[in-house]
């Protein structure tokens, strides 16, 4: 890791190692994200991403190494106490609900309300005003506010989750996959807004198994593997070939692997929230 | 638009069915199975089944009516009493559903039928036969009726009270799926409960509290059954938990959670209050209710697909 530069990592981990019983998902992980940086966290299904993730978003915690945030040494109990420090994670379901309307989902978990308790109820018109305001600033043309989120498109939905973080305080975003259950056109919109989440000076921890998509925004790559870190450097020092070079591991079995799973149906997040949701 | 269609039949073949008198029996028929249908169409949208709705009512109304009779209190005390029991019945289904991640259709079966077994022995074990003693002569009982089955005249027609019930409890509970960020957890725990989770939604406490709510109404229309009739069958209440979960079908919930309406599932008990009283009134035969229930519901739900399927195409 680089201490060059002047900013502070907003997250910082050492060493982190996790285990579930005997088995190790994650030994000896050191990763950082600065404010308007994008890091990369690449690997195979499997290498530890997924594990890694949890770890930062609070969803599970580490068991060796120490986690800090703005140098201050953490460990999360819940979601809730991540995001309070301002770690929002979108995750490759989205994190929306389907059939609530867009500016409901906007709001899912931190509604505006007034009045006194049992009288309290929610300001709908001031939601559904800044909901709209918000996509429309970023470039989102939501015909109607009140429509459920199902008939949005798949880009649509990664920026309405990823507009929704950054509203409510996010000052590190984490994206689970973001791109890889869209075409191509869809994946350009969804990574030109995380450029701009990195201009507007917030760190961005990017997972990916797809090299291509990563290499184009992002600043520092990390490529796990079996649940190490197998390469960290900055973008400076590696080009796309290496990149992908390190995530294929050599084998031409894993490009085929990523055409292979290029060919998914596009539909598959839907079918996967369904099965999961019962 | 069901509603309507059902209304109009009936009261195009029967004279009856025109009558004040008529009104008044669809409108209490409709109440004690929409007051239900109130707390089961919250938790189908929260994305869970309650199968021991149905008997839960008559384990309330047996409750208090042997509580209040065995220790001779008033029978207020058993009213809460009973509300204790129906609270702790929907907390105990909810921690269940929650802890075990299993489906609340198998976790509600058991509860139904450990429910219905209990009624029946408690019950014998208690008073020496299948029904709880009369307790229309005790302290309290005529304040208690007054609140939870008498009745009163507006205009031409008698009104029960629990119709006025049933307007309060879906008035409240469209409240609050609408205008309460309570609501907004509902939806979102029936419709994707990991998202909730991932956003900070409380969806394990919503899905309890839901529970609750429906011991809460099942408590209601025990008290209602129990201040009515001054004494309780144990046996009853069986097949009620499935007409419930109909009612709010043909209302539009969805059985997977995420989608439905309060009012909607009060047009769905409406429904079921016209066709039961209507067949009656129309001089068919009673034993057809069933038969007529099920073709709506299979009805319903052809609808809702059709829609879905074209909401969908856009």
């Amino acid at each position: 890791m680089s201490d060059n530069d002047p900013s502070s990592p907003l997250v910082e981990l050492a060493g982190v190692g996790k285990n579930f019983g005997n088995i190790i998902a994650l030994s000896d992980v050191s990763f950082a994200v600065r404010p308007a940086e994008v890091s990369c966290i690449l690997g195979d299904n499997g290498a530890g991403k997924s594990t890694l993730i949890k770890i930062i978003s609070g969803l599970h915690q580490h068991s060796t190494g120490s986690y800090r945030v703005d140098g201050e040494p953490v460990k999360f109990t819940s979601p809730r106490d991540a995001l309070d420090r301002g770690i929002a994670t979108v995750y490759q379901d989205l994190a929306l609900v389907p059939l609530m309307p867009v500016w409901r989902n906007f709001f899912l978990g931190s509604e505006l309300t007034s009045g006194v308790w049992p009288f309290r109820q929610i300001r709908a018109e001031e939601m559904r005003a800044t909901a709209d305001a918000e996509l429309k600033a970023m470039g989102i043309e939501v015909p109607d506010i009140n429509q459920p989120v199902n008939t949005l498109s798949g880009g649509q939905r990664q920026v309405l989750a990823i507009a929704r973080a950054i509203h409510f305080g996010a000052r590190v975003l984490i994206l689970d996959e973001p791109t890889a259950a869209l075409g191509v056109k869809q994946a350009g919109v969804v990574l030109k807004y995380i450029s701009s989440a990195r201009e507007a000076g917030l760190g961005v921890i990017l997972i990916s198994h797809n090299p291509h998509h990563a290499y184009l925004v992002g600043d520092h790559f990390t490529v796990l593997k079996q649940g190490t870190v197998d390469l960290s450097a900055p973008r400076s020092e590696l080009a796309l070939d290496e990149l992908t070079h390190y995530m294929a591991g050599g084998a031409e079995l894993e490009t085929l692997q990523h055409e292979l799973r290029r060919m998914d149906p596009p539909d598959v997040g839907a079918v996967h929230e369904l099965s999961e949701s019962r | 638009m069901g509603a309507v269609a059902v209304f109009v039949l009936f009261f195009v073949i029967s004279d009856t069915f025109r009558s004040a008198d008529a009104i008044t029996t669809v409108l209490y028929a409709s109440s004690t199975i929409g007051i239900m249908a109130v707390g089961v169409s919250l938790l189908m949208i929260g994305g869970e089944f309650d199968l021991s709705a149905g008997v839960g009512v008559i384990t309330s109304a047996l409750a208090a009516g042997m509580f209040a009779f065995q220790f001779s209190t008033n029978v207020w005390v058993g009213v809460v009493f009973a509300l204790a029991v129906s609270l702790t019945i929907g907390y105990i289904n909810g921690l269940l559903v929650i802890k075990t991640k299993l489906p609340s259709f198998l976790i509600t079966l058991s509860m139904f039928m450990m429910l219905q077994g209990l009624n029946l022995a408690v019950t014998r074990a208690v008073t020496g036969s299948v029904s709880t003693q009369s307790i229309s002569n005790m302290d309290g009982f005529s304040s208690a009726q007054s609140v939870f089955a008498t009745s009163f005249t507006l205009g031409p027609i008698s009104v029960r009270i629990t119709v006025l019930w049933w307007i309060v409890f879906v008035a409240l509970a469209t409240w609050v799926l609408l205008r309460s960020r309570v609501g907004n957890w509902i939806y979102a725990a029936g419709g994707n409960a990991d998202a909730a989770r991932a956003v900070g939604v409380p969806v394990n406490y919503t899905k309890i509290g839901l529970f609750m709510t429906v011991g809460f109404m099942a408590w209601f229309v025990g008290m209602h059954q129990l201040f009515r009739f001054n004494t309780v069958q144990s046996g009853e209440g069986v097949g009620m938990e499935l007409l419930y979960i109909a009612a709010c079908v043909i209302g539009g919930c969805a059985l997977m959670g995420g989608w439905g309406t309060a009012i909607g599932a009060a047009i769905g008990a409406f429904i079921f209050g016209m066709a039961k009283m209507g067949i009656v009134y129309a001089g068919w035969n009673a034993d057809l209710f069933m038969f007529f229930i099920g073709a709506t519901l299979l009805l319903a739900t052809l609808l809702n697909l059709w829609v879905r399927l074209r909401t969908a195409r856009r």
